[in-house]
């Protein structure tokens, strides 16, 4: 009975550990939003500073912008099914929906630098103007947190393939799952406050 | 957070969260693309949309509720909207008074 007893509150202290780490990766999260907000707000006050260079209209592509929320729209419906599949104990599907996964993020990261480098080569770079500054800032730096999600997806495809779906990784994936969904709300405010009325 | 909520995490759960993400994701653009409406008309149908989808995308992929969510997550999410709050709104409201100000 003791040992049960014990095995039972290590299991117990072994989930409390796991539920603070997704708590602190919450508040992390959070901080993270905050990055976000100021970088908006910074957008916001840019948006007309063109200094006689090209204007929103002139750079964005509607087409181009729905086809990368696309992209990231459905990762976070692959990312789902991973975890789904995680809480199913199916380590194999696990490893496929987080490869789609990591496939459409990479697409989405190919589609965002091709916007980039075509705007730097027409001349639109960072350095042309306010409004340029703060659109690199803000759009680049949500580029680079899915490129780092995708990292880390990868990551962790090797760490199923080798260690399984033990508890510590199971843990991981969550927080790996509320970062890639966190992303893709950053998205629909950067669709709606750069893009869309960009082109208006 | 994670592990209480069965309900949530099942497979409708998540198709449901993508179908109405992809018809509020579709509005706004078809909006910006036809020009059916004047552009403050069309804005205010950009940020509605905006503002509902991230309601979506918390309930369905976070799974954001009142029941099982733990109290401090909520608590640091509504801390970060008041600081979000706090900090777009203020930041607009004094450059866009000090930008009238200096006209």
């Amino acid at each position: 009975m003791s040992v049960e007893a014990t095995a039972h509150g290590a299991v117990h202290g072994e989930n409390a550990k796991y539920e603070d780490r997704e708590f602190g990766f919450w508040v992390y999260l959070m901080t993270d939003s905050l990055i976000f907000a100021l970088a908006f707000a910074t957008y916001v006050v840019m948006i007309q500073n063109y200094a006689e260079g090209p204007t929103q209209k002139d750079l964005f592509s509607l087409g181009h912008t729905a086809g990368e929320t696309f992209l990231l729209l459905t990762s976070t419906l692959t990312f789902g099914f991973a975890s789904l599949s995680m809480r199913a104990g199916q380590a194999s599907r696990v490893m496929l929906w987080l490869a789609v996964t990591m496939i459409l993020g990479v697409g989405f990261v190919g589609m965002e630098l091709a916007e980039f480098s075509g705007m730097i080569a027409a001349g639109a770079g960072p350095q042309r103007s306010g409004m340029l500054t703060a659109f690199f800032t803000l759009v680049g730096t949500h580029g680079v947190h899915v490129t780092l999600g995708s990292l880390g997806i990868f990551v962790m495809i090797c760490q199923v393939a080798v260690k399984g779906l033990t508890r510590p990784v199971r843990s991981r994936l969550t927080r790996l799952a509320m970062f890639w969904h966190f992303l893709d709300i950053v998205w629909i405010g950067i669709f709606s406050v750069v893009y869309l009325p960009g082109i208006l | 957070m994670s592990n209480s909520n069965a309900g949530s995490h099942t497979l409708s759960s998540y198709l449901t969260g993508y179908v109405i993400a992809l018809v509020l994701t579709a509005i706004p653009f078809a909006f910006a693309w036809a020009g059916w409406f004047s552009v403050r008309t069309t804005l205010l149908v950009v940020a509605l949309t905006a503002i509902i989808q991230v309601v979506v995308h918390l309930v369905y992929f976070l799974h954001i509720n009142y029941r099982t969510t733990a109290k401090e997550n909520l608590l640091a999410l509504a801390f970060a909207g008041v600081l979000i709050f706090l900090m777009i709104g203020g930041t607009l409201w004094i450059m866009f008074d000090l930008h009238y100000q200096m006209l």
